[in-house]
């Protein structure tokens, strides 16, 4: 088994709601050094040996992520 | 004419959606999601709903649904396809339109009446005069539209946008669209004006029993670019 992690963010312009909550609310406790909150997700993918990430990013593409709103990232996990 | 509501699992609005076809004197019949049979048809509603419960995003899974392939077709034959709500959705996914819809501004979901501008365009079929003002519920949690600049440019240029959440006067100001929408954008079109989708559900507003008439009109506009494309 291989496993991906994918990391599914807003592109840079795209209002993130919940990120920018978030970053209100860190600033409401007084964690004034917060700049910026971006919220995203995190999706786990277990794929059969050999998977290339091509592929992956092919399932990305197509479903995982929105590529008009969102960029992703990919990163091959040792199990 | 003809109209057939999709169902998708998680779709929950189809029933008014029928209602309103038939309050308008149309026939309307439901479409399985896993069906891809479109013939028979005039026209093509994606009904409102939460469609595979909105995992993923809004509409991500739907337009994979067997009957999409069918709509895809159906539109490029010209015919009228009509998305509300998560239909507008299901349509942004299905790159049968442009954008996306990302979570309410406030991160609330909103269930109200709201005022509606009619802009000029190219979906000049639905027939509403250009700068009137109707008032249609909203009932959704992701209609914050939202596109790049050149998308947004060209979709003024071209004229696709149809719909924009304004003031009771019909002036569309920076906080006008509840859902934080980019130009506060309700609905939009394809370039060929026969795909539309809209985030406000204009079906509940067509029986006078459920508070109001306005939705009328752009039932009564479908049916009749139906008619002119069945010839």
């Amino acid at each position: 088994m291989t496993r991906y992690e994918i990391f599914v963010t807003y592109k840079r312009g795209i209002f993130d709601p919940p990120g920018a909550t978030a970053a209100r609310a860190l600033a409401n406790l007084g964690y004034d050094e917060v700049e910026g909150v971006s919220i995203g997700k995190y999706i786990r993918l277990d794929v059969a040996d050999g998977t290339p990430e091509e592929r992956v990013a092919e399932m990305c593409d197509k479903l995982l992520a929105n590529p008009v709103i969102e960029d992703y990232r990919i990163v091959a996990k040792e199990v | 004419m003809r109209f057939g509501v999709v169902i998708f699992p998680g779709s929950n609005c189809e029933q008014d959606v029928v209602h309103a076809v038939r309050h308008m004197g149309h026939s309307a019949d439901y479409v399985w999601h896993g069906d891809t049979d479109l013939s028979g048809f005039d026209a093509v509603v994606l009904p409102g709903g939460f469609s595979y419960g909105d995992y993923i995003r809004c509409g991500a899974v739907a337009r994979f649904s067997p009957v999409m392939a069918s709509v895809v077709r159906f539109a490029e034959e010209g015919r009228p396809v009509v998305g509300i709500c998560n239909g507008f959705q299901i349509l942004t996914e299905a790159h049968l339109l442009p954008g996306a819809l990302l979570r309410n501004e406030g991160l609330k979901f909103i269930c109200e009446p709201v005022h509606l501008r009619v802009e000029e365009s190219v979906c000049e079929w639905l027939d509403l005069s250009a700068g009137s003002v109707m008032t249609i519920p909203i009932n959704h949690n992701e209609g914050n539209f939202i596109c790049d600049p050149e998308t947004l440019e060209r979709l003024k240029a071209n004229g696709q946008i149809v719909l924009r959440y304004c003031e009771p006067d019909g002036t569309v100001l920076p906080g006008s669209a509840p859902n934080g929408a980019l130009d506060s954008i309700a609905g939009i079109c394809n370039e060929r004006g026969n795909v539309f989708g809209l985030m406000p559900h204009p079906e509940r507003v067509v029986d006078p029993l459920s508070g109001g008439t306005d939705g009328q009109a752009i039932f009564r506009a479908i049916a009749k670019r139906a008619a002119e494309v069945a010839g």
